[in-house]
C-alpha cells in the first residue's frame, strides 16, 4: 500500500454465536424448529407443505383484521363462492369481528376442507424448474439426435403432411389451456396449494405448446417442402378440428366456476380428446410411418398430463367427492358437469375421426381408439367415486 | 440455443396467438381502462426451452449457496439485530409474491394482446418461484438461527399482527379492484419497477454487511426475474398511453400507487436497513442515500420522467414529498420508533440503539439525536422487566399515534395528519394523499367519470379496535405471540435470551388496557374532535406532546 492510498471501507465480520443450540431459553428446543401453524397431511411435515401451506391468509383462520382490499361488488380475497363445489365447513359462518371482539382465531383448523388439499406432485420452486428443464433437455436431445441421424428422411411423405397439418395443430389447444384455463383459474383457487398446482399445470401446457411449435420449426428447416404454417390453416378451417376447437374454446368460457373449468378440462377433455389424439392416434401411428421422433415430443406432454396434471386433479376432486359434509352435493354437481361436457367431447371426437384414415400406415381403428379413451375415462371417474354417465355409451 | 435461433423461435411462437371463433373466454376481472387492439410486441420473448434451464441454473446457485452457508456455520456470524427483523420481512414477502402470481390473469381480458398474455403467464410462474424460494429461506433461518420463535409461527403471526397487516396491503393491492390499476400500475409499474430496487437490491447489501449472505443470494436471484416483469408493465403502460381516455386513470393510479408504495415499503425497508443493521461505517449509504439512488435517480428520473414526452402528467409533487418525508420529516425514524414502541404486540425482538448507533444517525441525519435520542435511551432503560411497564405504557413523552385508514402505517408525521368522515365513519389519515386515496380514488366515480371497476378499502383496518378494552396479556395470548413455556413473550425489547431478562404475560397483565384510537375518535363531539386534531397536528417530532420543547 502506498502512502496516498486509503484503506477500503468494508463491513467487519463479527462472531455473534447466533447459531441454533448456542443457548437454552423458552423455544430453543428442537420442537420449536418447525412451522407450527398448520397440521400436516401425514405424520411428518413435508418440504412442500412448509413452503406452500398458509402462505395465503384466510379470515376464517388467523386473518383477524380481514381482507384489506375489495372488489367493487364487495367481494375480496378468495371467496369460496367462486365455485359451486363445497368442502366441509364452508357453510360455517366466518367469525364476526368488531370493536373488542379479539382476533377470534378458529381453533378447529382446517376451518373448511379446501385446506386439506395437498398436491401429490409436491410442486414448488425447485421441482418446477428441475422437471421442466429436464423435459426440455430430453426433447432437444431427441430432436437433435434425429436431425443428425437424418431420421426425418425416413418419414412416409403422407406422414409429413399429417404432421405439418394435424400433429402441429395440437399446439393451439395446449396454448389456450395454458393461458386461458389454468393460468386464468390461478386467481380463483381457494388456497395457495390450489393456485400453485394450477400455475404449474399452466406452465406444462405453455411449455408443451411451445415444444410442438419449435419442433414444427425444426421440421420446416429439415424437411424440404414442409409447410410450417399449415397448422394455422387447419386450426382455422379443417372440419376435423372445428369440433375440438369449439369444446376447447367453450372450456375457456365457463362462467365463474374455476372448479368446473379444471374438472371439465383435466377430468373430461383430456382423456376423451387429449389422450385420444396424442396417445391413441399420433403415438400409435407414427412408428409405422417411419417416425420415431414425434412420439418423444408428444410423449413429454402426455407424461405431464397422465403423471402430474391428472394426479393433482384427482387429489383435488377426490377430496370433494369423499367430503364428510358435501360429498353428495359435489357428486351431483360433477354429474351435471359430466352430462354437459361428455356429449360435447364425444361429438368433437367423432368429428376428428377422419384423421385416423389419413396416414398410410393406419393406427388402430378410430372406434377402438375411442373405446380405449372411454375406458381410461371411466377408470378416472371410478377412482373419483363418480358414476359413468350414460352419454358415454352413446 | 443461439441468439439468432432464439429470435426465430420467438417468431415461431407468435403463431400460437389465438382469436376465438366460437366462444369468448369468460373473464372475471374488469377495468375502466380502454385498449385499442394495438399490436404490441412481447418484450420478454419468452421461449420456455431457454427459460426453464436458465431458472434451474439460478436455483442451483441459490441452493448451493444455502448448503454452503450451513456447512460454513454462517449463523455464527449473523447479527441478531438484523435477523430478528427478518422475522417480519420474511413473514410478509411470500404473500405479495404469490399474489402477484394470482394477479397476472386479471390482465388477460383487460389487455387485449395475446402476445403480452404469454409474458404475463410466465411472470405468474416466476412469482410462484419467488414465493416458495422465500418461504424456504425462512425455513432455513428457523432451523439454523439461534432463536426460531417468530419464524416458526410466522404466517399465523403475520396474519394477526399490525405490522404484517401494513405489509399485506402490498399483496392485496395486486389482486382486487380495477385489473389495470391493481396488476399493472400498482404491481408492475410502481412496486416492481420502483420499489423492488430497495427491497431486493439495497436491502440484501445490508444483510451481507450483517453476516447474512443467504438473503442476498435469494433476493438477487429473485430480482433477476423482476426485470422481465418490469418489461411486462412497460409494454402495458405504452398500450394504455395510446388511448387518450386512459390518461386520467393513469394519472390517478400513478398517484395512488406511488404514494401507497412509498408509505408501506419505505416504512418497512427503511426501518430494516437503518435500525436492523450493526454496520455503522460512516461511508456506508443511509436508507435516504439508497432511496435517492435507487428510486429517485434510477426510477423517477430514468423511467418516469421520460414518459412526459407521451403527455403523461407524472406525480412530481408526491415524489418530492416522499423525499421530503424521508429526509426532512424523519419518516423512517418515526416508523422505527413506533415499531419499537409497540414491541409487545409483535413477534420478534427489537434491539435498542447504542452510542455507536446514535453517532452514526447524527452523522447521517443531522439533528437526529435531538429528536429521537432521548426516546431510545428510555427504550434501553425500560428494556429489561424491573417493576415498570413496557415502554408503550410508560410516560416517555410519546403520544400513541392514530392509524392511517389507507396505508395503515400510523399518522406519525403529526402535522400531516388529516381527519375526514368517510362512509359514515370518522377516519384519520397520515397525509392528504392517503385521504384522497380512500375518499376520492377508490370510488365508483372519479372526477365525474364512472369507474365501476375500481375497488374499495375494506376490513378492520385498525388493529387496536379488535382489542379495545382488553388487557395486554390477553391480547398477546389471543394473538399467539407466546413461547413454548406458555408465558414468555415471543417479542422482547432487547436481544438477551436469558429467561430472567425476558418479559412474560405476568408483566403484561399489570399494564393498562388497550384503547382503540379510532373508537375514541368516533365517540368525540365535533368540538372535541376539532380540539383533538389541532393538538395532534401541533405534536412534535418523535411523537412528543404538543407544546413540548425538547
Amino acid at each position: 500500500m502506498t502512502s496516498t492510498e486509503t484503506e477500503r471501507s468494508v463491513p467487519k465480520p463479527q462472531f455473534t454465536d447466533a447459531e441454533a443450540g448456542a443457548k437454552e431459553f423458552p423455544d430453543s428446543g428442537p420442537s420449536a424448529r418447525r412451522y407450527n401453524y398448520y397440521k400436516p397431511a401425514k405424520r411428518k411435515q413435508t418440504h412442500y407443505e412448509d413452503v406452500t401451506v398458509e402462505v395465503q391468509p384466510d379470515p376464517r383462520h388467523y386473518l383477524s383484521q380481514g381482507w384489506i382490499y375489495g372488489f367493487a361488488d364487495g367481494s375480496s380475497g378468495y371467496p369460496l363462492t367462486w365455485t359451486k363445489l363445497k368442502a366441509w365447513g364452508v357453510d360455517n359462518p366466518e367469525p364476526e369481528r368488531g370493536p373488542g371482539s379479539g382476533g377470534k382465531p378458529v381453533q378447529d383448523w382446517p376451518a373448511h376442507g379446501w385446506h386439506e388439499f395437498r398436491d401429490p406432485n409436491e410442486e414448488w420452486d425447485l421441482t418446477i424448474f428441475r422437471n421442466n428443464a429436464n423435459v426440455e433437455r430430453q426433447i432437444t436431445a431427441n430432436v437433435e439426435n434425429a436431425r443428425n441421424a437424418k431420421a426425418f428422411e425416413q418419414w412416409n411423405p403422407n406422414w409429413v403432411k399429417f404432421v405439418e397439418r394435424h400433429v402441429s395443430t395440437w399446439m393451439h389447444i395446449e396454448h389456450i389451456f395454458g393461458l386461458y384455463v389454468f393460468a386464468a383459474c390461478n386467481r380463483s383457487g381457494p388456497t395457495n396449494m390450489h393456485n400453485t398446482a394450477m400455475a404449474v399445470n399452466s406452465a406444462h401446457k405453455i411449455r408443451f405448446a411451445q415444444d410442438i411449435a419449435l419442433y414444427n420449426l425444426t421440421l420446416s428447416e429439415e424437411i424440404d417442402g414442409f409447410d410450417g404454417t399449415a397448422h394455422v390453416d387447419a386450426w382455422n378451417n379443417d372440419t376435423e378440428w372445428q369440433g375440438v376447437r369449439k369444446v376447447c374454446e367453450a372450456l375457456t368460457a365457463i362462467e365463474d366456476d374455476w372448479a368446473e373449468t379444471i374438472f371439465a378440462t383435466n377430468i373430461i377433455f383430456e382423456p376423451l380428446l387429449g389422450e385420444l389424439f396424442r396417445s391413441n392416434l399420433v403415438q400409435q401411428a407414427a412408428p409405422g410411418n417411419g417416425d420415431y421422433v414425434t412420439p418423444t415430443v408428444m410423449g413429454a406432454g402426455e407424461y405431464d398430463y397422465s403423471q402430474r396434471d391428472l394426479r393433482w386433479s384427482q387429489a383435488c376432486f377426490g377430496l370433494l367427492t369423499q367430503d364428510k359434509e358435501f360429498a353428495d352435493h359435489n357428486k351431483a354437481l360433477m354429474g351435471e358437469w359430466l352430462s354437459k361436457w361428455v356429449p360435447q367431447c364425444l361429438e368433437a371426437a367423432r368429428q376428428m375421426s377422419p384423421l385416423w384414415s389419413q396416414p398410410d400406415n393406419k393406427p388402430p381403428r378410430f372406434e377402438d381408439s375411442l373405446d380405449r379413451a372411454k375406458n381410461r375415462f371411466a377408470g378416472i371417474l371410478g377412482d373419483l367415486g363418480l358414476d359413468v354417465p350414460k352419454e358415454l355409451s352413446q | 440455443m443461439s441468439r439468432q435461433s432464439l429470435a426465430k423461435a420467438h417468431q415461431k411462437i407468435q403463431e400460437l396467438s389465438w382469436e376465438p371463433q366460437y366462444h369468448e373466454p369468460y373473464m372475471k376481472y374488469g377495468t375502466d381502462y380502454t385498449f385499442k387492439k394495438a399490436a404490441k410486441k412481447d418484450p420478454l420473448k419468452q421461449v420456455l426451452r431457454s427459460y426453464f434451464p436458465m431458472e434451474e441454473e439460478k436455483d442451483s446457485r441459490v441452493y448451493g449457496a444455502s448448503d454452503g452457508a450451513i456447512r460454513g456455520n454462517m449463523f455464527r456470524q449473523v447479527q441478531e439485530r438484523w435477523l430478528e427483523w427478518q422475522k417480519l420481512f420474511l413473514s410478509i414477502i411470500p404473500l405479495p409474491e404469490i399474489s402477484a402470481a394470482r394477479s397476472m390473469p386479471m390482465l388477460f381480458q383487460a389487455v387485449p394482446n395475446p402476445e403480452l398474455h404469454n409474458g404475463q403467464a410466465i411472470q405468474m410462474i416466476d412469482e410462484v418461484r419467488h414465493s416458495t424460494i422465500q418461504q424456504n429461506l425462512k425455513r432455513l433461518y428457523m432451523n439454523n438461527y439461534i432463536d426460531p420463535a417468530g419464524f416458526n409461527n410466522t404466517l399465523r403471526n403475520f396474519h394477526s399482527d399490525y405490522c404484517g397487516t401494513i405489509g399485506r396491503q402490498f399483496a392485496e393491492g395486486f389482486i382486487t379492484g380495477d385489473a389495470i390499476t391493481a396488476a399493472s400500475i400498482y404491481l408492475t409499474i410502481v412496486a416492481e419497477t420502483a420499489f423492488t430496487n430497495t427491497l431486493f437490491v439495497a436491502m440484501p447489501g445490508e444483510a451481507a454487511a450483517n453476516g447474512d449472505y443467504l438473503l442476498p443470494t435469494v433476493f438477487h436471484s429473485v430480482q433477476s426475474d423482476e426485470s422481465r416483469h418490469i418489461s411486462n408493465g412497460y409494454a402495458t403502460l405504452l398500450m394504455a398511453l395510446s388511448d387518450e381516455d386512459n390518461r386520467q386513470l393513469l394519472e390517478r393510479d400513478l398517484r395512488y400507487a406511488w404514494w401507497n408504495n412509498h408509505r408501506v415499503v419505505d416504512a418497512a425497508i427503511g426501518t430494516f436497513i437503518e435500525y436492523g443493521t450493526k454496520d455503522r461505517r460512516k461511508d456506508r449509504e443511509s436508507y435516504a442515500e439508497m432511496w435517492r439512488r435507487w428510486i429517485y435517480d434510477d426510477y423517477y428520473r430514468a423511467y418516469l420522467l421520460p414518459l412526459e414526452k407521451y403527455g403523461l402528467v407524472i406525480p412530481h409533487d408526491l415524489i418530492e414529498e416522499s423525499w421530503n418525508q424521508i429526509w426532512n420529516k424523519g419518516y423512517v425514524h418515526e416508523v422505527a420508533q413506533f415499531f419499537a414502541t409497540g414491541w409487545v404486540a409483535n413477534y420478534w425482538r427489537i434491539d435498542g440503539m447504542t452510542d455507536e448507533d446514535f453517532e452514526w444517525f447524527e452523522y447521517k441525519y443531522p439533528g437526529w439525536y435531538d429528536r429521537y435520542g432521548k426516546w431510545w435511551e428510555n427504550y434501553n432503560r425500560l428494556s429489561r422487566p424491573n417493576g415498570h411497564h413496557a415502554i408503550v405504557a410508560e410516560d416517555v413523552d410519546y403520544v400513541y399515534p392514530h392509524r392511517c385508514w389507507t396505508c395503515m402505517v400510523p399518522c406519525l408525521v403529526r402535522e400531516d395528519m388529516v381527519v375526514d368522515k368517510v362512509d359514515g365513519q370518522w377516519r384519520t389519515y397520515c397525509h392528504e394523499a392517503c385521504r384522497w386515496t380512500d375518499a376520492v380514488a377508490f370510488r365508483p366515480t372519479y372526477e365525474g367519470r364512472d369507474t365501476p371497476n375500481m375497488g374499495k378499502l375494506v376490513g378492520h383496518r385498525e388493529w387496536e379496535t379488535l382489542y379495545h378494552g382488553w388487557n395486554w396479556a390477553d391480547v398477546i395470548q389471543d394473538m399467539g405471540f407466546v413461547r413454548d413455556d406458555g408465558k414468555t413473550l415471543t417479542a422482547q425489547p432487547h436481544l438477551d435470551l436469558d429467561p430472567k431478562k425476558m418479559w412474560t404475560l405476568d408483566h403484561m397483565r399489570r399494564m393498562p388496557h388497550v384503547a382503540s384510537p379510532n373508537v375514541i375518535l368516533n365517540e368525540m363531539s365535533d368540538s372535541e374532535r376539532s380540539a383533538f386534531v389541532a393538538d395532534y397536528n401541533a405534536q412534535g417530532p418523535a411523537g412528543r406532546p404538543a407544546g413540548a420543547t425538547s
